[in-house]
């Protein structure tokens, strides 16, 4: 008999084929599984489809001209990067075939990109991607997002990473001193994929926010609060950090100086 | 602390860049278009708008994952030219305006789930499996593409498409529950039930 019990079961034993379950999770569905027949069948059914859609269904791949048409167009376009972002489809066809400035074009085109790119950095981005990161911090501490992997043990949480990131977050734990590594998880802020890991110092949660440092965002301050809550940031070996948490400013500050002194 | 300098070093983004970002998904990118609008010739129109899209929005991607990056801007092009053929075609056969932005589109194709024959013929093996997810609602089908034939988490479709995570969940559920063969109405009556009961 199919209860309430097993329509909540169906989405987590497809999160389970989905490969997005935890290990606790994926295990409580496996428990399930020995005891239910209807949600077994529904496991199997759902991995045929998989299957099935995977074999028969056909992946559309672009036309050579199609490709060509693109590659075309990051040659030629390159240049007006800095105009509105939404252009008729039609007009750039027509300046393809238009006369172009000639040799000159390529100088245009760095003076284009390079004025556009002094008006994002003289803006306040810094401050912006500061409330961006509070939020995140925010909303992470809604039940449930705060952590995908919840482990104390750096050396679990670090390769927990691998293949999930494109690049490999340094992890550290502070248990000796206080300042305990409770997990991680990945996050998405501005764009960007960026690993999350969480740290506790007494009631307070800490969130360290880590990806590779472009540069772009650094431009704000470099500590401060944001709707009641603390923020330091620094960068190092190619990475941008962002600790933020409830906890107060010079506790902050000590944990910061602890990644950076280790 | 060291702040960037502002000089000879800190080069824009350029063509040679944007290619390599973009080119490598162009199958993807061509692929989810075709998927949402079906049809090969205005897939082809907006994978160009996307591209042209891509460039401008340029300057705004900070590195990370291009694929996710170039398939949220495919999918609102693509959005964007299922309205416009929606009000160049349809404009006489309903009053409706614009549609909203927040689900454009999404539900006016009727759930095959819904129609008894498609159903009936779809477990008699009458209907192959690629035109019965093309029959698929929009907002299903998407999700049903991103996490099957692009393999992309739970987290990147619904950054891809807009929705939190619980909604991907469900919509991937409804998509699957959709399309998988033997399930007999009366399954999904209570599944109806079921759902409907639960906040």
């Amino acid at each position: 008999m199919k209860g309430d019990g097993c329509a909540e079961m169906r989405l987590l034993i497809q999160a389970d084929m989905d490969g997005e379950l935890r290990p606790a999770e994926a295990a409580r569905v496996g428990a399930h599984l020995e005891t239910c027949a209807d949600c077994t069948e529904t496991q199997a059914r759902l991995t045929a489809l998989s299957e099935q859609l995977r074999r028969e269904v056909p992946y559309h791949t672009a036309s050579a001209a199609l490709r060509a048409r693109v590659a075309a167009l990051a040659m030629s376009e390159a240049p007006t990067v800095a105009r509105a972002v939404t252009v008729p489809r039609a007009s750039w066809w027509q300046r393809l075939s238009r006369p172009r400035l000639g040799p000159l074009a390529p100088f245009g085109a760095g003076f284009a990109i390079a004025a556009c790119l002094a008006l994002v950095l003289v803006l306040p981005r810094g401050d912006g991607l500061t409330d961006t990161v509070v939020a995140g911090h925010i909303r992470a501490l809604q039940p449930g997002h705060l952590m995908d992997v919840v482990s104390t043990d750096q050396h679990t949480v670090k390769p927990w990473f691998d293949g999930r990131l494109t690049f490999a977050p340094p992890v550290k734990d502070f248990k000796a001193v206080g300042f305990p590594l409770e997990g991680a998880r990945l996050d998405y802020l501005a764009d960007r994929q960026v690993a999350a890991l969480v740290y506790q110092r007494q009631q307070h949660l800490i969130d360290l926010f880590v990806w590779p440092d472009d540069g772009h965002f650094d431009h704000g301050p470099a500590e401060g609060s944001r709707s009641g809550y603390n923020f330091l940031r620094w960068s190092r070996d190619g990475m941008a950090f962002w600790a933020v948490s409830d906890l107060n400013a010079p506790e902050l500050a000590d944990f910061v100086r602890l990644w950076q002194a280790n | 602390m060291t702040l960037p300098e502002i000089g000879p070093g800190a080069t824009g983004p350029g063509a040679t860049e944007f290619e390599q970002v973009v080119l490598p998904y162009l199958d993807a990118a061509y692929n989810l278009a075709r998927w949402l609008v079906g049809d090969a010739t205005l897939a082809d129109d907006v994978v160009q708008d996307a591209a042209l899209r891509a460039l401008g929005y340029f300057r705004s991607y900070r590195g990370g994952d291009a694929r996710a990056w170039l398939l949220r801007i495919v999918r609102n092009a693509a959005y964007d030219a299922l309205a416009v053929r929606k009000r160049n075609g349809a404009a006489s056969l309903d009053g409706a305006g614009p549609e909203t932005d927040d689900e454009p589109l999404a539900l006016r194709v009727p759930d095959p789930a819904d129609d008894p024959e498609a159903t009936l013929a779809r477990r008699q093996g009458l209907v192959l499996l690629d035109q019965a997810l093309a029959a698929l609602p929009l907002e299903l089908r998407e999700c049903l593409v991103l996490r099957e034939l692009e393999e992309l988490s739970y987290k990147e479709i619904g950054h891809i498409t807009g929705v939190p995570i619980g909604t991907v969940m469900s919509r991937l559920w409804r998509a699957r529950r959709a399309l998988m063969p033997q399930q007999t109405k009366e399954d999904q009556a209570k599944e109806g039930r079921a759902e409907g009961g639960t906040p």
